[in-house]
């Protein structure tokens, strides 16, 4: 369901199925629509089965990464230690807002998932580490954990069934680096967000020290019906040559698009069909000329790119780009290319944590450049240097800001290049006097260039 | 430790064989080979932050930080791959686009990791056309100034503050390109007696010392390997000296006694090494023109003859100060043995300061160097009031370089006065003789620890006047005493040392090295289980 908007007949809601349904935010309206079975279900089973029914499912991390969860799960063995799951509900990647309606609509959703998520990794305590803009999903999260306190769905005694399972709701105070796993446990750890060397893995060492493991609200949410309807049911979802991508996932789009919202569709999906069907295109009188397609971390595509992706893990990286968090943005033929890049580099220097060097410089730097060439002060050598740093911020740091970072300046300069050269300086060694010549007109001289 | 696995594994080309859990970076030295790096340091806590020292390992997908992965059996490992120096060059050009380079005034031009790895592996002209970032200057407390503009947030001060002295006082401050290391808004570096750390700590010209500021350029100090007199710790260090002038104390990294710090009372003082106010020549007591006695200068040969006939026949009751050596206290013992005299020392003490994050250091309450070898050889301890007790109008006190500072005692009448030492203390100015020494920064020598470990310092710089090493003084006085020919090095007065003490037996120089070696019953002087640690 593309909230507000009317449910698109191609959709296939399960996560937002109940999308602007007040009722379904309370313990009774989540009881009638089907809540709490499968955690009930769950509970009576052992975490081990659990594991292996999610790892047959096919799902995997909706955070970006797309790691399996159920592989993940089963990292995590009863080995007596104290075991923690967190829920990433950071959702702080530029684009992206399909946490926030799971958590705004259907909160009892992510704690059952949580619950169920906890149980499943032999953790009797969870966190569910909320961004600090998020107010008002905080709020129904908070209201939904209290709830099921006290109706006893959660707690020492959760549903009757003598396994403990306690929820906590953890508030960020607003930096985007906290959704990075390690970054998260050290700010629930009351530590600086900064992310951690790893090895050791949060499955080895995590929050204070224990076994961890962390998923995304999405992918949490997602469990309970796995647990419903059975792996081979959440199968069905995805193109028939594709088993590694399956299951339903929600898109959020946004940017110059005519009916911008969250979109539920199965993996595999075409995304042509999606952008101008589903969600109508750039709108009356305008073309798509760029989309990024899962969140500000990931390449852009060109318009032609869009119509022949197909919307799942690895059909998006045969486009050229990734799916990430499903966070859609969309910049019509209006838009400046270099001024959208170096906004969204702007951002990530922004964010930085300031740790690794390539980063903390790096990101900076780039949005320096971009900036002075979005205000028409560019040069040449600007594109070598742009694209060198870029290398040098790629793969070297302990987390993927850096990477991030450099991702749409590299994708941009290879797709929108024309954009950049005609921002440049026209000869950065002659003054043009008004009147006198256009700078246009003036010969490119070599040499020292500043 | 014996049953930890050894892993083998090719660094630049050559066998590494080092135990489970090393990291690469420490398994490269072992081999020579030297990993560019800034956050590293292995008194630290590995942060990794700094991405210097990323090195190719074959089979890796990406390069990997060498300060925090550890070897494992059968690792390629490239440190000068096109691949990693590459990387590396990144690095430094990410480091230098906002550092000032204003290495001509900074002080750690000379002595800096950013210059040095920068003139070695990076690039020789900058792509930077931005304006720089600008941060002023700020007065950390104690003896620390950040100039914020050259720092590179290794975080080792942060972590120094945090882990090693357990006082967290320094952070990061902002993100980005505006990170800067923050204080603590009620406290200062003043409050840590161990802070002056930061400084040596910082690979860069962030952390300088104030002490230090704009005193010589890097290249101009002479760095002599020492032990700091100022307590008990015998904190190993390097003393520096300018035209043959101390300007700054150093610590020198010893596993066994002060890992890589040095407190700041022990990096400070050091001033008492340039004293001009020293005993330069040797003097006797001779007739004035109008009949009264004053001190003269001689030669030698007269002064040690006139010394030896002083203590002939009387006892020597040697006050000696716990700032001598083993070598010089060694010598004094035997004075007194000859003579049948007695010797004391007095200790100036302090509040013992702990390095909480190191087992078993701490700026300990006795303040001064050779306590214990000044007790082993013999010597007597007592209160500074009580010190000359006992002193007979027929006795020789022997003043042993020891001032008693704040202390103006007034000598028994008759009492004959040989004062050896660095100075002449005004209450013992009617003394007989006065043969003068040299301070332990010019001369050779040893110490021993408060756990009874013998170290040896160097001499740094020329001696005062006609001053003459402590040893070659006694020996030649003992000489002239009939006792012995005297020594010609400090290394043959250890000798003699080792040879006639039980507690010296075994050392000698060779032996000792420049970490030292406990004395054979030093298992006296261990620390108590709680205080040495998991040490």
């Amino acid at each position: 369901m593309g909230y507000p908007h009317p449910s698109h007949p191609r959709e296939t809601p399960v996560l937002s199925k109940h999308f602007g349904e007040p009722e379904a935010r309370t313990l009774k309206g989540w009881r009638d629509r089907g809540g709490y079975v499968a955690l009930e279900k769950a509970l009576k089973m052992d975490p081990a089965e659990i594991q292996t029914i999610v790892k047959d499912s096919g799902l995997r991390g909706r955070g970006g990464a797309g790691f399996p969860t159920g592989v993940k799960w089963s990292f995590m063995k009863p080995d007596g230690k104290q075991h923690y799951l967190c829920c990433n509900a950071d959702e702080s990647e530029p684009g992206t807002f399909k946490d926030r309606e799971i958590m705004r609509w259907t909160p009892h959703a992510l704690v059952e998932g949580v619950a169920l998520g906890a149980y499943a990794i032999y953790a009797s305590v969870a966190y569910i580490y909320i961004r600090g803009e998020f107010t008002e999903p905080l709020e129904q999260v908070r209201a939904a954990v209290k709830e099921a306190y006290a109706a006893g769905v959660i707690g020492e005694n959760a549903l009757g069934t003598g396994k403990t399972v306690h929820v906590h709701v953890h508030q960020g105070a607003g930096a985007y680096i906290c959704g990075e796993e390690t970054a998260l446990m050290n700010s629930l750890e009351g530590r600086r967000g900064n992310p951690r060397i790893k090895p050791p893995f949060p499955a080895v060492a995590g929050l204070f020290g224990q076994p961890t493991t962390i998923n995304n609200v999405e992918t949490l949410a997602a469990t309970p019906h796995i647990l419903n309807n059975g792996a081979e049911w959440y199968k069905q979802f995805g193109r028939p040559d594709n088993p590694k991508s399956v299951g339903t996932k929600l898109f959020s789009v946004c940017g110059n698009v005519a009916r911008p919202g969250n979109y539920e569709v199965p993996l595999g999906f075409n995304f042509g069909e999606f952008l101008w069907d589903l969600c109508g295109g750039a709108g009356e009188g305008r073309e798509i000329k760029a989309v990024i397609p899962g969140g500000s971390s990931v390449p852009f595509l060109t318009a032609e790119e869009c119509r022949t992706a197909v919307m799942d893990y690895e059909g998006f990286v045969a486009a050229g780009s990734m799916l990430g968090s499903g966070g859609v943005i969309v910049f019509d033929d209006r838009q400046d290319m270099v001024r959208q890049i170096a906004r969204l580099c702007r951002f990530y220097a922004h964010e930085s944590c300031a740790q690794c060097s390539q980063c903390r410089e790096g990101t900076a730097w780039t949005t320096k450049i971009l900036e002075r060439i979005a205000a028409g002060d560019g040069v040449a050598q600007d594109f070598d240097t742009l694209l060198s740093i870029a290398d040098n911020m790629t793969g070297k740091t302990i987390c993927v800001l850096s990477d991030s970072c450099a991702t749409p300046v590299v994708s941009g300069l290879k797709k929108f290049r024309h954009e950049f050269e005609a921002k440049l300086k026209a000869s950065p060694n002659v003054v043009s006097f008004a009147g006198t010549a256009t700078a246009a007109a003036a010969p490119r001289a070599a040499g020292p260039t500043v | 430790m014996a049953d930890v696995k050894q892993v083998t594994l090719t660094i630049e080309g050559r066998p590494v064989v080092v135990p489970e859990g090393t990291s690469i970076l420490e398994a490269a030295k072992t081999a020579g080979i030297l990993i560019p790096h800034y956050c590293y340091h292995p008194g630290l806590p590995v942060a990794g932050v700094c991405r210097m020292c990323l090195v190719e390992v074959e089979k890796f997908p990406k390069l990997a930080p060498a300060c925090a992965t550890a070897v494992g059996e059968g690792q390629v490992v490239h440190v000068h791959s096109p691949k990693a120096l590459e990387a590396r060059k990144g690095v430094l050009e990410f480091l230098l686009i906002n550092h000032p380079l204003d290495c001509p005034i900074c002080d750690q031009a000379g002595e800096c990791e950013l210059q040095d790895y920068t003139f070695q592996e990076g690039r020789a002209d900058s792509r930077y056309l931005e304006p720089k970032r600008f941060n002023p200057v700020e007065d950390f407390g104690g003896d620390v100034l950040y100039v914020t503009n050259r720092c590179i947030l290794c975080t080792r001060c942060v972590r120094f503050m945090d882990k090693v002295a357990q006082e967290p006082v320094l952070n990061v401050s902002e993100r980005g390109d505006r990170a800067t290391i923050g204080i603590h808004p009620e406290a200062d570096l003043g409050g840590h007696a161990w802070s002056g750390n930061v400084i040596d700590l910082c690979p860069v010209g962030a952390l300088v010392s104030k002490d230090f500021l704009n005193k010589a350029r890097a290249w101009e100090l002479d760095r002599t390997a020492s032990v700091c007199p100022n307590c008990t710790q015998g904190c190993n260090s390097i003393l520096e000296t300018r035209d043959d002038t101390v300007v700054r104390m150093r610590p020198r990294a010893n596993e066994a006694v002060n890992q890589y710090f040095l407190c700041d009372q022990g990096r400070l003082d050091y001033r008492w090494l340039e004293r001009r106010d020293r005993a330069e020549l040797p003097y006797v007591r001779a007739q004035t023109a109008r009949g009264g006695t004053e001190l003269a200068a001689t030669d030698w040969d007269v002064a040690l003859r006139e010394a030896a006939a002083l203590l002939n026949g009387r006892r020597a009751r040697v006050l000696a100060s716990p700032m001598l050596s083993n070598e010089a206290l060694g010598l004094l013992a035997r004075v007194v043995a000859r003579t049948g005299g007695t010797g004391v020392f007095t200790v100036r003490t302090g509040d013992e300061a702990p390095l909480v994050g190191v087992p078993d250091l701490a700026l300990r309450a006795d303040r001064a160097a050779n306590v214990i070898g000044a007790e082993l050889l013999g010597f007597e301890r007592r209160e500074i009031g009580a010190v000359l007790d006992g002193l007979g109008a027929d006795d020789v006190l022997v003043v042993a370089d020891e001032e008693l500072a704040g202390l103006a005692p007034t000598l028994p009448a008759g009492v004959r006065v040989l004062v050896v030492g660095t100075t002449v203390p005004t209450w013992a100015a009617g003394a007989d003789v006065v043969l003068p020494i040299t301070n332990m920064a010019e001369e050779e020598g040893t110490f021993t620890n408060l756990r009874g470990r013998v170290q040896r310092f160097l001499q740094a710089k020329a001696a005062h006047g006609l001053a003459r090493p402590s040893w070659y003084v006694l020996g030649d006085l003992l000489a002239a005493m009939g006792d012995g020919e005297g020594y010609f090095t400090a290394a043959d007065a250890f000798a003699a040392l080792a040879a006639a003490q039980p507690s010296f037996a075994g050392l000698s120089y060779d032996a000792l090295g420049l970490r030292g070696l406990p004395v054979a019953d030093a298992e006296r002087f261990a620390a108590e289980p709680a205080l040495a640690g998991a040490a």
